[in-house]
């Protein structure tokens, strides 16, 4: 049986390990070598970096460390921050990641995800979609959950899986860092309306968060950050926790 | 041990490169015919659509390379797209010939899977079944009980049972998780991404002696 996945995920920036909650107040939290090599002795499905501090500058420094990183672990990377190109793509695939996570420059240029679906296939891709409560619905907000889009982030889903995106990479920004658990409306919302995976990410505080994540949101994957990063909980744990819920993990 | 891994421009060659090297063997980067004549095995990583990959393997030559090879006794091992060249034909954004060196078709997971909510791509870990009645295949049984990494939408059908190493099942929907024949090996799930198993698996091809 296909099992659901657990993905630590690595905040960086200028190379570093980071953390922040409700996206600022950032603090350093290592070297992402040692970080995914600590996951993957640990049993991580998969490892996801995202540069929050993306900029033209630091570009090589980034491919710098995905290829470390992909010289030592044997296991799916995912990579984001900053991509607004398909040559962005085409040199992070090079590096060495595996799929490729495009947020704001999806927002802007959405034809962008159709292209690099076809180009590089839909499992290379995912969007990462920053959604906020805004009255009654859910919105996408960019630039790291800065800016408003007036865009319904669950229509904005779909449209993204329709456009060929494999992976929906969905974080509530009002969860994020809260540890109150995963936006489990929103990460329903999106489960039930796209044929893309959904990864659920953003306010995992407990190993139960992380069971409701995955059976009442529907996601397919769950990521967290800093219950794994600060030693909380350990990735076999949180596997042995979700096995002893009746949910698939690859123990 | 010298392996000629094929560069056709598609494909995550690094991952491949380091995981092989990690399994114990020399990595060459080939894109021509005299090259790969000089390397021992031969490994077809593969990422994208099937299209642009025979359509690269075409252009460049390296599909009439690869196939000399193979004839002449080669080990060749196919991963994910890799893998489904080796067949006839694929429905994949159409329909496209393949390399034929494996009689049978490559097709899409049923249309309603995803409405039956078994997401597509089929993506994540999932097991790899062998079946009772037939000797496991030497690359795959480090692979027994154990999970790998499948990333795909298209399946390859075999039309010829004794073809089908091992399978997997997604939805109910059962599906080639390894096909093969004589110095032939092709596996839909990607070693270079399966931790330890996968490594396992890329050791006892290099071991392998068809």
């Amino acid at each position: 049986m296909l099992s659901k996945r657990i993905i630590p995920c690595l905040d960086v920036a200028h190379g570093r390990v980071v953390k922040g909650v409700q996206f600022v107040d950032i603090i350093d939290a290592g070297d992402p070598v040692e970080a995914a090599v600590k996951y993957d002795q640990q049993g991580a499905d998969e490892l996801c970096f995202l540069d929050i501090r993306a900029s033209h500058e630091s570009r090589d420094t980034l491919y710098h460390m995905v290829t470390e990183v992909a010289e030592h672990v044997f296991m799916p990377l995912t990579v984001g921050g900053g991509v607004k190109a398909l040559s962005d793509i085409e040199n992070l695939l090079h590096a060495g990641a595996d799929k490729v996570s495009i947020n704001t420059a999806a927002i802007f240029t959405p034809e962008l995800v159709k292209e690099a679906a076809e180009r590089f296939g839909s499992s290379t891709i995912v969007v990462a979609v920053d959604a906020k409560r805004v009255e009654d619905h859910w919105e996408c907000f960019t630039h790291g959950g800065r800016k408003p889009t007036g865009i319904n982030a669950v229509e904005w889903a779909k449209r993204m899986s329709d456009y060929g995106a494999g992976e929906i990479l969905l974080t509530s920004m009002d969860a994020d860092g809260t540890k109150n658990g995963y936006d489990i409306p929103l990460t329903r919302a999106v489960s039930d309306a796209i044929t893309a995976n959904v990864v659920a990410s953003g306010g995992v505080g407990t190993l139960e968060h992380m069971a409701e994540g995955l059976k009442a949101g529907g996601a397919d994957a769950v990521l967290a950050a800093s219950i794994f990063h600060f030693g909380t909980y350990t990735i076999a744990e949180a596997k042995a926790f979700l096995a002893a819920q009746g949910i698939p993990v690859r123990i | 041990m010298k392996v000629g891994l094929i560069n056709y421009g598609m494909g995550n060659l690094h991952s491949v490169a380091k995981a092989l090297e990690k399994a114990g063997g020399e990595v060459e980067l080939v894109a021509d015919a005299e090259a790969l004549k000089q390397c021992d095995r031969i490994v077809l990583p593969g990422v994208g659509a099937f299209r642009d990959c025979i359509g690269a393997l075409k252009a460049s030559g390296m599909e009439t390379a690869i196939r000399s090879e193979v004839n002449a006794g080669k080990p060749f091992l196919g991963i994910c797209l890799g893998m489904q060249v080796l067949m006839d034909l694929s429905y994949e954004f159409g329909r496209y010939s393949g390399m034929g060196l494996i009689p049978g078709v490559v097709r899409g997971f049923p249309e309603d899977h995803a409405a039956r909510g078994f997401k597509i791509p089929h993506m994540g870990w999932n097991d790899v079944i062998f079946s009772s009645e037939k000797e496991k295949h030497p690359v795959l049984q480090p692979l027994e009980g154990k999970q790998v990494y499948y990333v795909h939408s298209y399946c390859c059908m075999p039309e010829n049972p004794d073809h089908l190493l091992a399978a997997c099942s997604y939805g109910d929907y059962p599906f080639a998780a390894a096909i093969g024949r004589d110095n032939i090996v092709g596996v839909q799930f990607h070693p270079e991404k399966s931790q330890g198993a996968g490594l396992a698996l890329l050791e006892a091809f290099l071991q392998w002696n068809p």
